[in-house]
Parts: structure tokens; C-alpha cells; sequence
């Protein structure tokens, strides 16, 4: 009698909510594009996934009236990038600054959860090969072809939390030839990039990277660390991103070795990135 | 005193199968939603439906969570959970209502039986009252239930921009099928 009359007292709506308790569930868009600004973010392309990049940085808007503050000059990366698998990517770009050809792979390890016994992290590793195309600098000396090539090993590790998401990259960067002895060929860098959503297509952005420099530079070309902002804007398939940033380079190598500007000094590029993603290979259904 | 004990037995037995045995879910409910345009075709699958169906006094209820929905693209899956359903803020909907013609079924009968269920329906945190007709098959122990219904998302305040207002539909056609099964309850 007690039994039946405990089943009785239990009405649906209780039922229902002991029986859809869930599991852990992902949690999605931690960042709306596959770069934060310069760098890579975790954003994976899933599997059938094209995206075509088109970015452009203009020169400096301390470069004056003449240059029309930096929109006369204009750097241009673009990329093809295709998700293999839903945690496998794979991209090729060329970029017009050191006229550069470059690819990756990046294999998403992790994904950050909700719910009972979620997983907290979202974590990425990239790698990436850069080679530069510039005629030799010096064409009577021996030039190996070895020595237009660049490294990038990086580990992408983030967390939302609600409308923000924060991100780390420690980065080894390893450059086969430099330009003087001053310059290392290993550069150890740590990011840190984050996002945060002001409106439901609309985000403020932020990225910077600390490189170690354990060595004094050459005081003809000082070396900065990239700090950049902007703003991701989605319409459906596009994300637009402009931005505001002391690198003129787009890759890794580019960026994290070699950006010459100082915000202090106004050496600041003015630029946007163009990303369309297509389905080529939908689920059926 | 056998007798006694026999006829208590007996009729504890009737009165716990007779309150037991009113009940029936699903934890894998089918519910799907089609947008047409001229543009394009949105249609969404979720195969994750918690339902209960109490046949004595026709009470239902649901629970779906957004993010099941599955989506032929990943990206319209991402766009309906982040811009449209604000999943992070309202995971789920929910609907509890009544079939308010329970007399016209016969769930001693197997056959099929002309239904029609009203109630309050939750989505994006807007509740609404609907009502809807559909059918219900009985076939021994197992119910079918099923329905096709329009949603307007503007009703439930989902907003919709005017550059991707062409591709997706005022009015959404929403299918439900809800295999049922007799629910024990654990102990």
C-alpha cells in the first residue's frame, strides 16, 4: 500500500526532471572565428568545413598625411582551411609580407563541458610550417633552401565563462635562419587572448603575446610584443573582424618574431580579416 | 485467516499495477522543426525527448534541450544555440498539457485515435498556450503519439534580423513523435 501511494504522490513534471537529468554537454562558440585576431583560437572547422580567409593589414597610421595614415599600403594573407575530421584541420595561405607561403594542421584534444562531471577546458594543439619567398638579401653568399623555413608549435588552451573566454597559448617558435647573431632562432612566447560578447553578433577582442628574450636586442631593429584588439561582427556564414594592431605580420613567425611596431609610438596597423565558411559536406539526414 | 491474507494480497496487487500502470515515456522522443523559403531549407532533428504520458487522466509533459537539435550544418547548429534559442540562458523548452478528449480512446483497444492536446508550451523562456491535434496509437502496451503543428518564433520573442529574415520562415512546422512505453518506477 505505502509503495503504491509514494508512486501515486509523484506527479510528471517530477518524474520528467528525474529522468532527463543530463549528462556532460559541450559547450559551444567559446570564439566565432578560427582566429582570434592574429593567432589561432580554438574555434575548430567541423568536419566539410571550407573557409575561405581574406585578411589585410594597412601601414601605420603614424606613417602621416602623405601615406593617408596607412590606408595607401596594404598586406594581404589569404587562406584556404578545411576541417578533415570534427577534430582535425588542416589550412594553406600566402601571405604578400615576406611573401610567404605557409600551412598548418591543429587537432582539437579537448572540449570544454557543462554539467555533472564536465570536462573544464577546451585544448588545441597547432603546428605550424611558414616559408618565406623573398629574393636573397645577400645572392653571393651560400643560401640554403632550408633557410627559408620557419616553425610553429603551439598549444591553444581556453575557458568561457558565460559571456567571456579566456585563452592561453604557450608557443615555441623556431626559425632556421635569423638575421644577425643577435637574433635567437628559438623564441619561447606565452599568449594570452580573450573574447567577449557584447550582443548576440557582436564581440570585443584581445590578443597578446609575451616573447622570452633572455638575450640584449640590436639596437638597430627593436623587436615588440604583439598586442592587438577588435571587434567580431557574424552575419550568417561570414565573421568580419577589424582591428587595431603593432604587427604587420599575419602568421606566426611573422608576428611573434618580427613585429617591429611600439603602440607607444604610434605604429599601429589598422586591419580587418574576412572569414566565409561553406558546407561541403553536410550531414544526411 | 488464509482467505484473508489471500484477498489483501490480491488486492494490493490490483491497486499497485492499477497506479503503476498509467504511466509511460520516453527518453527518446522525436521532435523535429522545418523552415522553408524560397532561399533555403532549415531542418532540425532531436531524437533526446523526455516525455511522460499519464493515459488515466491524459496529463503530458516534455522536456527538450536545445542543443540537441541536430542540424545538416554545423554552423546553423551553433547560429540556432548562441543567436536564436540562447541556449546558454534557456536550455531547454518544455510543454505540459492535457488530452482533452481522453474519453474518445480506448487504451484496452488497440487502433488508432484522433487526439486533441492543449497546454502551455515553454520556449526561450516565453510561455504560451497552445493547442494542437494529432493522433494516438495503441498497440498493447506501447502508445504512439504523434502531431504536426505550426510555431511562429516571434511569439516565443526570438528575433529574427532582417538580413537572414529571407531565409528562414515566419511560421515553422514542428513534428512530434513520442514512442511510448509502459514507465516502472525505480525504486
Amino acid at each position: 500500500m505505502l509503495v503504491g501511494t509514494s508512486i501515486k504522490a509523484q506527479n510528471l513534471n517530477d518524474l520528467l526532471a528525474e529522468e532527463s537529468t543530463d549528462g556532460p554537454q559541450p559547450v559551444e562558440a567559446l570564439f566565432k572565428a578560427t582566429r582570434v585576431i592574429n593567432g589561432h583560437s580554438v574555434r575548430q572547422l567541423k568536419k566539410g568545413e571550407l573557409d575561405y580567409r581574406i585578411s589585410h593589414r594597412f601601414g601605420r597610421v603614424n606613417s602621416g598625411a602623405y601615406e593617408f595614415f596607412g590606408l595607401d599600403q596594404s598586406n594581404v594573407h589569404f587562406s584556404l582551411e578545411y576541417g578533415l575530421l570534427d577534430r582535425l584541420m588542416v589550412g594553406i595561405g600566402r601571405g604578400t609580407y615576406e611573401k610567404t607561403i605557409d600551412a598548418f594542421v591543429r587537432y582539437n584534444i579537448a572540449n570544454q563541458q557543462r554539467g555533472k562531471g564536465a570536462f573544464p577546458l577546451t585544448i588545441s594543439y597547432l603546428s605550424t610550417i611558414e616559408a618565406i619567398g623573398l629574393k636573397w638579401s645577400d645572392p653571393s653568399r651560400t643560401n640554403y633552401f632550408s633557410s627559408r623555413f620557419s616553425f610553429m608549435q603551439q598549444l591553444l588552451i581556453a575557458r568561457k565563462f558565460s559571456k567571456m573566454t579566456i585563452q592561453l597559448m604557450p608557443t615555441f617558435v623556431h626559425r632556421n635562419l635569423v638575421p644577425t647573431e643577435m637574433d635567437q632562432n628559438d623564441l619561447l612566447a606565452i599568449g594570452v587572448a580573450g573574447r567577449y560578447k557584447l550582443a548576440n553578433r557582436l564581440a570585443l577582442t584581445g590578443e597578446y603575446y609575451y616573447v622570452v628574450r633572455p638575450i640584449p636586442q640590436r639596437t638597430t631593429q627593436k623587436m615588440y610584443n604583439p598586442l592587438s584588439f577588435g571587434f567580431d561582427i557574424e552575419t550568417g556564414g561570414h565573421v568580419f573582424q577589424i582591428m587595431l594592431t603593432n604587427s604587420q605580420g599575419m602568421r606566426e613567425g611573422g608576428f611573434i618574431g618580427k613585429t617591429t611596431g611600439s603602440w607607444m609610438k604610434g605604429d599601429i596597423h589598422l586591419g580587418f580579416n574576412i572569414s566565409r565558411v561553406f558546407t561541403l559536406n553536410s550531414k544526411k539526414k | 485467516m488464509k482467505n484473508k491474507i489471500v484477498w489483501l494480497t490480491l488486492c494490493l496487487a490490483s491497486f499497485l499495477t492499477a497506479t503503476a500502470q498509467n504511466r509511460y515515456f520516453t527518453k527518446t522522443g522525436h521532435i523535429g522543426f522545418y523552415s522553408h523559403t524560397s532561399i533555403e531549407d532549415i531542418n532540425a532533428i532531436n531524437d533526446q525527448v523526455t516525455s511522460f504520458f499519464d493515459i488515466a487522466t491524459g496529463e503530458m509533459v516534455f522536456s527538450v534541450l536545445g542543443r540537441s537539435f541536430q542540424f545538416a550544418k554545423p554552423l546553423m547548429q551553433e547560429h540556432f544555440n548562441e543567436n536564436y534559442m540562447e541556449s546558454e540562458k534557456f536550455p531547454k523548452a518544455s510543454f505540459e498539457g492535457k488530452i482533452a478528449d481522453l474519453k474518445t480512446c480506448d487504451f484496452t483497444n488497440s487502433g488508432k485515435y484522433p487526439v486533441k492536446v492543449a497546454g502551455k508550451l515553454t520556449i526561450h523562456g516565453v510561455t504560451k498556450d497552445i493547442e494542437a491535434a494529432g493522433n494516438l496509437t495503441i498497440d498493447k502496451d506501447k502508445i504512439t503519439g504523434e502531431s504536426v503543428f505550426p510555431i511562429n518564433p516571434e511569439d516565443y520573442g526570438i528575433r529574427i534580423p532582417s538580413v537572414v529574415r529571407q531565409n528562414i520562415a515566419e511560421s515553422m512546422k514542428v513534428t512530434v513523435q513520442m514512442n511510448y512505453q509502459l514507465y516502472t518506477a525505480k525504486k
